[in-house]
């Protein structure tokens, strides 16, 4: 019995202490912290609620949360309607449904500084070149504008994970009983009642799936953020990720950046749990 | 049925031209990477007048690829190599031993995922510093803490595939719980282990924040290289791009070669 215990604690040991280590000590940490004049290396006294505080009239860092809200809500609609668009359109009977399969995910698996890198090129050289010619305004100038840098984030996140979402999504179809489909055929259905009535309630459990998948990976963006727009103008499309990076490594305020990681913390708990609680809620319903 | 054919070729028009539309990036980024800063502002959209690799050489030289590229693939394959020995042995040892103490440990890697890299990083970079291990080696073990616990998870998931007969009847032959686990299940956690190592090779590959806080100039990785790359020519696009499709490079020749791996391991690890 004693030897199967140790058995047991040397094969968990190396990811133990490092989980310790690079997570839960950190966060422990972090969270004392966020309460201390800590400037990254010692701190001298404790300065209660100050930080948190000073952080709900900080209004860059308000700002940065809402652009992030308005961000992961735009991309999260979009990503499901054209991820789930995009699931259709390869699982049905095109010949080039493998190669068009290949093409949308193939963004994915490039890292978003890159990515961002390349769209930077496309929105302010390929968009004001496009513009001119075919003499649209709307087309100019982008990446200038907050507006424009919103939308060009959001339309870099929905080119690069909309692949991801088919994915999950073609997951889910693969698991509609084809006898079903048949069925709903032979009694007359349409293309869209087929999908309205037959395919849309059996997939309805991928929609959970990939809307939490897409609010907390839309919240956590960072290197999109700072290769596309760096922030910019003057701050206007900041994230939350982005944000807490440069108060504690630019502006070395090591404490109340913490703070802000703290607060962010719990907005990404608070979301992951929400989605745990429907999964089960939904196992339960089932 | 003259109708539904119909239907089906304006189906297929309509999917090749977002395919089109959705390859266009790469293509606008190739085809001005051969050009001159003259090109490029005369004409974005054409195919360059003729394959002239000077934006290349000087991008391949600038990014110093090599060195970056084997420091990305160093760190890459260290790393992931690490989180399967490690991840493998601690699943198979949670899905054996039914105690409590057990899934509470469990219940402690799976709620670390909840915590996002930017609300442990300030703190972590500190400790890490002060213990001088802000080096490769520092990094390493930080991608296994972070990896760690989504790749217990699957593996904890394909045990309860795994019979406890197959250990026991190792047990009789008189092999010890190391041979049990090295010899006969970690060969059938086989498959698992090609998802661990797809979803840890594509997220370390591109990482950039944290080899970026942790290895600050020192030998740096491709995204990190790119980053200072990028701000020496910023608008100079013919460099730039040309730098952009030689990082890319390496992710295009590794999706066409593990294309079906690739796919079904980020589906296997999304719907979990």
């Amino acid at each position: 019995m004693k030897n199967k215990e140790m058995t047991f604690w040397l094969f968990i040991t190396p990811v133990l202490l490092s989980l310790s280590l690079v997570v839960i000590l950190p966060v422990l940490m972090g969270i004392f912290y966020s309460f201390t004049n800590w400037d990254g290396l010692n701190f001298t006294a404790f300065v209660g609620m100050d930080h948190y505080r000073r952080l709900i009239g900080d209004e860059q860092f308000l700002q940065s949360l809402w652009f992030t809200v308005r961000f992961a809500l735009t991309s999260i609609i979009l990503l499901n309607v054209i991820g789930l668009g995009l699931a259709l359109l390869v699982t049905s009977k095109l010949k080039s449904r493998n190669l068009l399969r290949t093409i949308f995910f193939m963004p994915n698996l490039i890292g978003g500084l890159i990515l961002g890198f390349i769209w930077q090129f496309i929105f302010i050289r390929v968009f004001s070149t496009i513009g001119d010619v075919i003499g649209v305004e709307v087309l100019k100038g982008w990446l200038s504008t907050p507006a424009t840098g919103f939308w060009g984030l959001v339309i870099l996140t929905v080119w690069q994970m909309a692949g991801y979402i088919m994915i999950i999504y073609i997951a889910y179809l693969q698991g509609v009983p084809k006898e079903l489909m048949e069925s709903a055929e032979i009694d007359g259905a349409t293309p869209g009642q087929k999908f309205r009535h037959v395919i849309f309630p059996l997939i309805a459990p991928a929609f959970t799936v990939t809307m939490f998948l897409t609010l907390s990976n839309s919240f956590k963006i960072y290197d999109q953020n700072l290769s596309l727009t760096g922030g910019g103008p003057y701050n206007s499309t900041q994230m939350v990720a982005m944000n807490i990076v440069d108060t504690a490594f630019s502006g070395n305020q090591m404490a109340y950046g913490q703070s802000k990681a703290i607060v962010f913390f719990v907005i990404v708990a608070i979301i992951s749990l929400s989605q745990v609680y429907y999964n089960k809620k939904r196992e339960v319903d089932l | 049925m003259k109708k539904k054919k119909w239907s089906i070729y304006v189906l297929e028009v309509f999917g090749l031209l977002l395919g089109l539309v959705w390859i266009s990036p790469f293509y606008l980024m190739i085809v001005n990477s051969f050009k001159d800063p003259r090109g490029i502002f005369s004409n974005v959209l054409t195919p360059p007048s003729e394959l002239n690799f000077v934006n290349y050489q000087q991008a391949f030289e600038d990014l110093q690829f090599v060195r970056s590229f084997f420091n990305s693939l160093m760190i890459t394959v260290a790393s992931v190599v690490i989180i399967i020995l490690f991840s493998s042995m601690a699943g198979y040892a949670l899905a054996r031993n039914k105690s409590k103490l057990s899934s509470m440990i469990l219940l402690l890697f799976v709620a670390a995922m909840l915590i996002p890299f930017q609300s442990v990083m300030i703190p972590l970079t500190s400790n890490f510093g002060q213990i001088g291990m802000l080096n490769r080696v520092g990094l390493i073990i930080m991608y296994l803490g972070f990896g760690c616990s989504l790749s217990i998870f699957l593996y904890h998931g394909a045990m309860t595939g795994i019979s406890v007969t197959l250990d026991e009847a190792a047990r009789m032959d008189g092999a010890n719980k190391l041979q049990i686990f090295w010899r006969i299940i970690f060969p059938l956690l086989k498959p698992i282990s090609v998802t661990v190592a797809i979803l840890n090779v594509i997220w370390i590959w591109n990482d950039y924040l944290l080899p970026s806080l942790v290895l600050g100039n020192s030998s740096q990785t491709i995204p990190i290289r790119m980053f200072y790359f990028f701000g020496q020519y910023t608008r100079q696009w013919h460099l730039a791009l040309a730098g952009l499709t030689i990082a890319i490079i390496p992710v295009i020749i590794f999706y066409f070669t593990s294309q079906k791996q690739i796919v079904e391991g980020v589906a296997e690890g999304a719907v979990k």
